[in-house]
């Protein structure tokens, strides 16, 4: 997303609707306006909540991805049956030909 | 024999090993409870009498009932994929779906002979501290059915408070088996990050998420997470280590001796300066837990862990941008519904319709969050810092724990909620004051560390938890402390609500 669409997080500041659509669309969700109301008056209080990260004194200090630091973990270089076709396919919404049947991938213009 | 649905797991081995009563006589009085109340409780999602009777005959007539937990009745939060057996995770997106595999703990759960009587409700997704974002049904407390049964496991609280299963599992992202355990007097753990598998679980925020046993008393959750324990080659955060002794932990803490335990008392959560929000009789109760493991010949003293009061807003930032991540695999493609797809819309149009349609007001607000919080230009400020905090609560723990020049503590303590079970509908629409209920349980799960909460009382007529942590791998000093607490408090909990209702 281009910085300049958002205000600056060294504000703390509520999310406007403008923003809100703009995420909502980057996360593929087709949220209605009655949404966007009220979505941008919560999540700006929630913001304002979490920025309160920024206080704290970090300088130096390692980020931590996870509790546990495991590294290359690897199993053993040994097929494995996978789960049968038709049994996956069963649960989708829509299958054809031993495939997941989706809708059109690509635009008219490109 | 007294009703079946009141004994605890441990009971029901002893009877069902002396030949007492069989395993289809012990599923089918929990079934017939769970027809009986479910329609009020809303504990379940999913039933099958006809399938938990039918692996009860099985679990007889291969006469293993009564070892371990063979015959026993155990609920599923419905997180957990079970094969041929409806999942949703709470979600209306995965509506009417099937999965064609197990979770590696309800694989191992069926392998020790256990009956599952169902699917538990939950908080969509698991986001949530109350189960009212559950996109079926509200799930109410047995203690005051106008009251919430806490969250996210709030269905598996539910069902075990108000003995609808003897033993449920749970999962815990920010403390989500933790706090509904205390709303509803109920012994629930949290595992050490790793020490349980995840393989099957359906993703909230992988660093955090972990599954751990809920029941009435600590011996019976302790039988439980052994069962479930171990590492599994499935799950590459799987921790190659064998499982804390807390069977014996449980046992041994039974008998009340904590001579020599040095104990903890978090200052920031609930004590001096850190009070604010903290309901009077959940401090009371708290302090009486104190005092008994000071009788108990523990030496209790406070101590400070200074980042824990940043615990709520890096996991606010953390979880969210895991699950925006996580949940984008919910496109209707390849799984659960899909909506709009009428041969004129493309891909983008019919995902967007799907997942507007598919999930609820919470997860739609951890998306939207999650998705700035990792976005170009505010990563650094808001992600990337709040993990930097959680390497400081991390810090924290390890102080604590180790001590320095004043020597460290063995467990830490602290309340498992600020408040007991509050009205239905009292939050919905103020997710901070519903984030807030997750204080102290938060810090825990940020840095993987172990976490039980035992229950320690009545405020007002409503349980109130303690919660007890623990370094890494040792989740068995958690099932002594809370065995000892519990065993100076006489009978479990749940046993007044019993008491109330003959």
């Amino acid at each position: 997303m281009s910085t300049e669409s958002l205000p600056d997080p060294g504000q703390h500041p509520a999310l406007g609707r403008q923003d809100i659509a703009h995420l909502a669309r980057l996360a593929r969700l087709a949220v209605t306006d009655e949404e966007l109301d009220r979505f941008a008056g919560q999540l700006g209080a929630v913001l304002d909540a979490v920025a309160q990260v920024q206080r704290a004194d970090v300088g130096d200090v390692a980020p931590t991805t996870h509790a546990v630091p495991l590294t290359n973990v690897l199993r053993a270089d040994v097929t494995t049956p996978c789960l049968p076709r038709d049994v996956v396919l069963a649960g989708a919404p829509a299958a054809e030909d031993g495939r997941f049947r989706v809708p059109r991938i690509l635009g008219e213009e490109e | 024999m007294s009703d079946l649905t009141t004994l605890t797991a441990v009971e029901l081995q002893a009877a069902l090993a002396a030949g007492e009563t069989t395993s289809v006589e012990v599923t089918r009085a929990h079934l017939d409870r769970i027809a009986a109340e479910d329609g009020a409780l809303g504990a379940y999602l999913h039933v099958d009498g006809d399938a938990a009777l039918a692996r009860a005959a099985e679990v007889d007539a291969s006469g293993t009932a009564g070892t371990g937990l063979a015959g026993i009745p155990v609920a599923l939060k419905d997180v957990f994929v079970t094969e041929g057996v409806p999942t949703t995770s709470g979600s209306r997106i995965l509506e009417g779906w099937r999965p064609p595999y197990s979770a590696t703990v309800a694989t191992r759960l069926r392998d020790a002979g256990t009956v599952m009587l169902g699917k538990t409700n939950m908080d969509e997704f698991a986001m949530g501290s109350s189960t009212e974002n559950s996109a079926y049904t509200a799930t109410r407390n047995p203690w005051d059915r106008d009251r919430i049964p806490g969250g996210s496991s709030g269905g598996s609280s539910t069902a075990v408070a108000g003995h609808l299963a003897p033993l449920a599992l749970g999962t815990d992202t920010g403390g989500s088996i933790r706090q509904p355990a205390a709303l509803t007097g109920l012994v629930g753990h949290k595992p050490t990050y790793g020490s349980v598998s995840r393989y099957g679980l359906i993703a909230f925020s992988s660093s955090l998420d972990q599954a751990g046993p809920m029941a009435r008393t600590v011996l019976d959750a302790a039988l439980l997470h052994e069962a479930i324990g171990g590492h599994d080659p499935r799950d590459s955060t799987s921790i190659d280590a064998p499982v804390p002794a807390v069977v014996e932990a449980a046992r041994r803490g039974a008998g009340g001796d904590l001579a020599g335990l040095r104990v903890g008392v978090v200052r920031e959560l609930g004590g001096e300066g850190a009070r604010e929000g903290y309901e009077q009789g959940v401090l009371d109760r708290f302090a009486g837990a104190v005092a008994l493991l000071e009788a108990a010949g523990a030496e209790v003293r406070e101590v400070s862990c200074p980042s824990f009061g940043l615990a709520l807003p890096a996991y606010y930032l953390i979880a969210p941008s895991e699950a925006s991540s996580n949940l984008a695999r919910f496109e209707g493609m390849r799984f659960g519904i899909r909506v709009g797809d009428d041969g004129g819309r493309d891909v983008d149009e019919v995902m967007a319709l799907t997942r507007e349609q598919g999930f609820g007001p919470e997860v739609k607000r951890r998306i939207i969050l999650g998705t700035y919080a990792l976005s170009a230009g505010y990563y650094d400020a808001y992600y990337g810092q709040a993990q930097k905090v959680r390497t400081l609560i991390g810090r924290d723990f390890s102080t604590a724990f180790d001590g320095g020049a004043s020597g460290g503590v063995d467990v830490l303590v602290s309340p498992t909620s600020p408040t007991v079970a509050w009205p239905i509908g009292a939050r919905v629409h103020d997710p901070l004051a519903m984030y807030a209920a997750d204080l102290c349980t938060l810090p825990a799960s940020l840095a993987g560390v172990p976490a039980i909460s035992v229950p320690c009382g009545l405020s007002e007529g409503l349980p109130v938890g303690l919660q007890v942590m623990a370094p890494a791998l040792a989740d068995d000093r958690c099932y002594r402390v809370a065995a000892a607490v519990e065993a100076a408090l006489g009978a479990p909990l749940t046993d007044r609500l019993l008491e109330r209702a003959a």
